[in-house]
């Protein structure tokens, strides 16, 4: 049971449930489609880039719970953030969930993200966790074709 | 239910008796005993097919239909026996009728490239049913893009069961096959195949059975249904991986032309003219899968030892057991409530998505499958993106279905 909590922490759990910036975005300017054939996971993200910063960001769809609180929470961190800050925080996300992030990182700098640690310990969702991620950094390369996290 | 349990064990089917048989349900997983329900994906091996597939390896390794020595003799034997016990387990009048193939979906691709290229033209249709297996809708597809002939889909019921008047209705003088499972490998449903085949034979429509999950779990005589083909993975019932098999009847399997080039389905070879191969090494080239061969024989052997009226029993009482214990916990809707069904309970619950639903069950040591089970238009059906499905095999026990409706509240209890 320690490990499925480690998992489904409460943040993650609240996410799920009460997903923030669930919604369309009116005056997005980068749309694009995230899909995980395997589980069937499908979300839209919605951004509005201004220059170089990420101004406002929202999505919809429905996936599983770590997929969909790996989105809401993502959409919580990156808003109002550069396109080189969301780049790096991808690329911390991405290590922390296959476990490769060792101990440079404090958990004080991962903030929200610390939730998503348990997700190492299950390599069948590791693509869950990460589609949303995957879904943005396309957004931010203005690539418009479904991502897939097959 | 229960006395429905302890009845099929008074005739003679003991459970634990059987899970004896099977090595690989004896362990742990995450410090849980393993409670395997994933059988329509695949199924466990009994200690008598690893022994079989390591007997050939370590003794009896040789090429077949070539050599003149003793152990190339010895291992034509043991597989052509195997294609032996194959018919008599169908029911079929000849070997000549059993063909190897790598599975339930290598067997639908030779006919769909062999029979199918032949006799399908433009404007042509092809029947399937709207809960089949990717394997059993891709490659009409293909033959119905390439052939410009148009791929006709025979709706179901909320209950998962096929609308038999609209297939009569679909069925014309354009239908050059109806394809459609026997089993659906995600809803369970039992499809009334005798009634289906004899409309289409009515029109002289062949069709073509999917048995990859009836197999395991009754008794199937071909000649008894008439069907034109019957298609079975080996690893589905008990055997190895990458072994399966293709019935066709002997008037059609005559007439349809090769499926892969290459060696043993040649009588001569010359750069002009090459003569083929009899039934039904015409449509077998390449050394085959001889251990997997091999390995299916003794599944069969294994099965044929099997009290098949006991087995019906228990697992019918199993499934109802479990289907009774699932539908009594709230939140949870069960997919698919034919009338006939066999084996599976696919379930969706309220608020949690499925791939949630087989992390919180794997990590109590149950295994499920999560997902669209290869059968998407399955789920665009129901409006659902997966279920969840626990699938049953002879092994499984009334204790096992207690774990995993203890796993679902586990689940619920988490996501509340």
């Amino acid at each position: 049971m320690s490990e499925l909590r480690a998992l489904y922490q409460e943040i993650i759990l609240d996410h799920n449930k009460n997903p923030r910036n669930f919604k369309r975005l009116k005056d997005a300017n980068r749309t694009v489609d995230g899909y995980n054939p395997l589980c069937g996971d499908h979300y839209t993200l919605f951004l509005k880039v201004e220059g170089d910063v990420i101004s406002d960001i929202a999505f919809q769809g429905s996936g599983c719970a770590i997929s969909k609180a790996s989105a809401s929470i993502m959409t919580s961190v990156v808003k109002g953030k550069t396109k080189a800050e969301a780049e790096k925080l991808f690329e911390t996300f991405h290590k922390l969930v296959t476990g490769e992030l060792g101990g440079n990182v404090t958990l004080e700098e991962l903030g929200r993200l610390a939730a998503f640690a348990g997700v190492s310990e299950f390599p069948a969702r590791v693509k869950c966790a990460s589609l949303p991620w995957h879904t943005m950094r396309s957004a931010l390369e203005a690539k418009t074709e479904t991502v897939s996290t097959e | 239910m229960h006395s429905g349990t302890l009845d099929a064990v008074d005739r003679g089917f003991d459970v634990m008796k059987i899970r004896h048989d099977f090595p690989a349900l004896d362990q742990m997983v995450h410090g849980k005993p393993l409670v395997y329900l994933d059988n329509a994906a695949t199924s466990q091996k009994p200690q008598v097919v690893l022994d079989a597939i390591n007997r050939y390896y370590r003794a009896g390794n040789a090429n077949i239909h070539r050599g003149v020595h003793y152990l190339s003799e010895q291992a034509t034997q043991e597989y052509e026996g195997a294609r032996e016990k194959i018919r008599r387990f169908l029911n079929a009048a000849s070997t000549k009728e059993i063909v190897f193939v790598r599975g339930a979906t290598e067997g639908i691709n030779l006919v769909a490239s062999t029979f199918g290229r032949r006799r399908v033209r433009a404007g042509d249709e092809i029947l399937i049913s709207a809960m089949e297996h990717h394997s059993n809708i891709v490659p009409w597809q293909l033959l119905c893009e390439e052939k410009g002939a148009k791929l006709r889909v025979i709706p179901i019921s909320d209950r998962g069961e096929i609308i038999l008047e609209e297939y009569r209705k679909l069925l014309s003088e354009r239908t050059r096959l109806v394809a459609v499972t026997h089993v659906s490998n995600a809803l369970g449903t039992v499809n009334p195949v005798r009634q289906m085949i004899a409309d289409a034979h009515r029109r002289s429509i062949p069709v073509l059975l999917d048995g990859a999950q009836a197999v395991p779990h009754f008794r199937v005589d071909v000649r008894d249904l008439d069907c034109d083909f019957y298609v079975l993975s080996g690893h589905k019932m008990f055997g190895p991986t990458g072994v399966g098999v293709l019935y066709g009847k002997e008037t059609i399997l005559e007439e349809m032309p090769p499926y892969q080039g290459g060696g043993d389905m040649i009588k001569s070879v010359t750069f002009e003219r090459t003569i083929f191969n009899d039934l039904p090494y015409r449509f077998e080239a390449g050394t085959p899968h001889i251990a997997g061969g091999i390995g299916l024989g003794a599944a069969i052997d294994y099965l044929e030892r099997l009290d098949w009226q006991g087995l019906s029993e228990y697992e019918g009482s199993l499934l109802d057991y479990a289907t009774e214990a699932l539908s009594g916990v709230k939140k949870l809707r069960i997919i698919g409530t034919a009338t006939e069904k066999a084996g599976v309970i696919s379930f969706v619950i309220e608020g949690v998505h499925p791939h949630d639903v087989g992390t919180v069950l794997d990590q109590e040591g149950i295994a499920v499958r999560t997902g669209h089970h290869c059968a998407q238009p399955v789920m665009q059906r129901y409006s659902i993106p997966a279920t969840a499905r626990a699938s049953f095999a002879l092994y499984n026990t009334q204790e096992e279905v207690d774990m995993l409706v203890a796993g679902v509240h586990k689940v619920i209890e988490i996501f509340g």
